[in-house]
């Protein structure tokens, strides 16, 4: 057993495809009608093989209640790696990204926290390793 | 109004008040990661929303809403008056 898809709860995938795409620099990987949705998901220009990130429609009723409730203490649906959290800070915030936390040291990570347009937060990480 | 220095008598609720002085406008989550990652401190999330209610209280924490997101600020004016009862010289 492999770990192949992950997913974000999106308010509007097109919207979603934009920023995770346009905005993040993820490449689309497929996009297929499937009920009244799409399967939709994304992968990094730096792993395309690698794990998928599905943007998956928020239409069931709990989901916007609990996105609403971590967005409102600031916490992050999920996590990404860059090699860089500073430069990265600098490159999104330049392009109109909010973020409720900017670039943190925690221990021996770095961390800051920014807003997807969808309706979650993301935290972007430096990894100790690096 | 809660007693301030009641509020202070805390070592975790110190460490939240010189994190937000490193950096003022934190979101409970990063709060928390703070004191965690930090300082080593394993309290749960709804032990330090308990702190900062105390110290909210105190008039020591300001929260505030900014769109979808809550902030909490420091607001150091509830401590003036140590500094005015014994910290200036040639006062009465």
């Amino acid at each position: 057993m492999r770990i192949n898809v992950t997913s974000v709860i999106v308010d509007d995938q097109e919207k979603a495809l934009r920023f995770y795409a346009d905005v993040l620099g993820f490449k689309e990987k497929t996009n297929v009608p499937v009920g009244e949705h799409r399967w939709l998901t994304v992968v990094s220009p730096e792993d395309t093989d690698g794990v998928e990130l599905l943007l998956e429609p928020d239409a069931h009723p709990a989901a916007r209640p609990f996105k609403e409730a971590l967005v409102a203490d600031g916490i992050p649906y999920t996590s990404f790696a860059v090699d860089d959290v500073h430069a990265e800070f600098e490159r999104l915030r330049a392009l109109g990204v909010r973020f409720t936390q900017e670039p943190a040291e925690m221990g021996p990570v770095t961390t800051a926290v920014f807003d997807d347009t969808c309706g979650n937060l993301i935290q972007i990480a430096t990894p100790p390793t690096q | 109004m809660g007693d301030v220095f009641k509020a202070l008598a805390d070592p975790t609720r110190r460490t939240i008040l010189d994190e937000l002085t490193d950096r003022n406008g934190q979101t409970l989550f990063e709060i928390c990661g703070r004191l965690a990652n930090k300082h080593g401190l394993a309290s749960s999330r709804q032990a330090i929303s308990q702190h900062l209610e105390i110290l909210e209280d105190a008039g020591l924490v300001e929260a505030r809403r900014e769109g979808r997101y809550k902030f909490h600020f420091i607001n150091t004016t509830p401590l003036e008056p140590i500094v005015e009862r014994w910290l200036k010289p040639g006062k009465d």
